[in-house]
C-alpha cells in the first residue's frame, strides 16, 4: 500500500503517465498544489486505486463543483492520516 | 508515528513549501512526532534569516522558525545547497569570507547524512517536491 502525491497539473502528461504506471491496487493517489487540476477531467486509474484531492488546494483554484466523479476530498488532518494508513510515500513532482 | 520532511521547494517560488509547512502544523495538532525537516535545493530559502515578505504576505521562514520553537522541531538546511546560494552561518561565512552571514536563528547547517538518518529512524519520510 504505497501513498502517491502528485503536484503538477495534467499538462505535465509524461509525469502523470509515469506515476500512473507506478499504481498498483490498494494504493492511494492525492492530487495536491497544481496536482489538484487532474481531477476536472477524471483519470484512467488501475482497478482498486483510490483517488483523492487536498481540499485547500482544490478550494484555492476554485474548482470544487468541477471535480470527476469518485474524487473524494480530504484535508490537511487527512492528509496526515492517508500516510499513516499506507506503509510508504511517494512523491511525483 | 515519526516523520521526516523533506522540502525542495523555495517560499514564494513554488507552493511546496507552504504545503510542508501546513502537513507539520496539522501531524503535530494530532500530536504525532517530527524527526526532521530537511530543506534541500531551493528549499534553503525557507531557512534565510532576511527573508522580508510584504505584510500581507505569508513569512515562510518565520512561521518556521516560530514552529520549531514552539515544537522543538529539528530543522536541517543542506549545507552544500544552502553555501551555492548565499545562505551561509557564521562559520561558512567566515570560511569563504564573506561579509556577513544570513541563516536563521533556529535553523542549522549540516549534511546529506542528516537526511539518511532521518530516512531510517523516521516512520515516514514524506517529500516535498518543487
Amino acid at each position: 500500500m504505497t501513498l502517491h502525491t502528485l503536484n503538477r497539473p495534467p499538462s505535465d502528461r509524461a509525469l502523470l503517465d509515469d506515476c500512473i504506471a507506478a499504481l498498483v491496487a490498494d494504493d492511494t493517489l492525492l492530487l495536491l498544489e497544481d496536482g489538484v487540476y487532474c481531477a476536472l477531467a477524471g483519470l484512467e486509474l488501475p482497478a482498486g486505486v483510490r483517488c483523492v484531492a487536498l481540499a485547500a488546494d482544490v478550494a484555492a483554484r476554485g474548482i470544487g463543483d468541477r471535480l470527476a466523479t469518485g474524487i473524494e476530498v480530504v484535508d490537511d488532518i487527512g492528509f496526515v492520516e492517508l500516510c499513516c494508513h499506507h506503509s510508504r510515500v511517494a512523491s511525483w513532482f | 508515528m515519526n516523520f521526516s520532511l523533506l522540502v525542495y521547494a523555495a517560499p514564494h517560488s513554488r507552493q511546496a513549501a507552504e504545503t510542508a509547512y501546513r502537513f507539520a502544523v496539522a501531524a503535530l495538532a494530532q500530536g504525532h512526532g517530527i524527526h526532521r525537516v530537511f530543506f534541500y535545493g531551493d528549499g534553503v530559502h525557507n531557512g534565510s534569516a532576511l527573508a522580508s515578505p510584504p505584510q500581507d504576505e505569508c513569512d515562510l521562514p518565520a512561521r518556521w522558525q516560530a514552529l520549531a520553537k514552539e515544537h522543538e522541531l529539528d530543522l536541517v538546511v543542506c549545507i552544500a545547497a544552502a553555501v551555492r546560494r548565499g545562505v551561509l552561518d557564521a562559520n561558512e561565512a567566515r570560511r569563504y569570507e564573506k561579509p556577513g552571514h544570513n541563516l536563521r536563528e533556529g535553523f542549522e547547517l549540516s549534511g546529506l547524512g542528516q537526511l539518511a538518518e532521518a530516512a531510517i529512524h523516521s516512520d515516514r519520510l514524506i517529500t516535498f517536491g518543487a
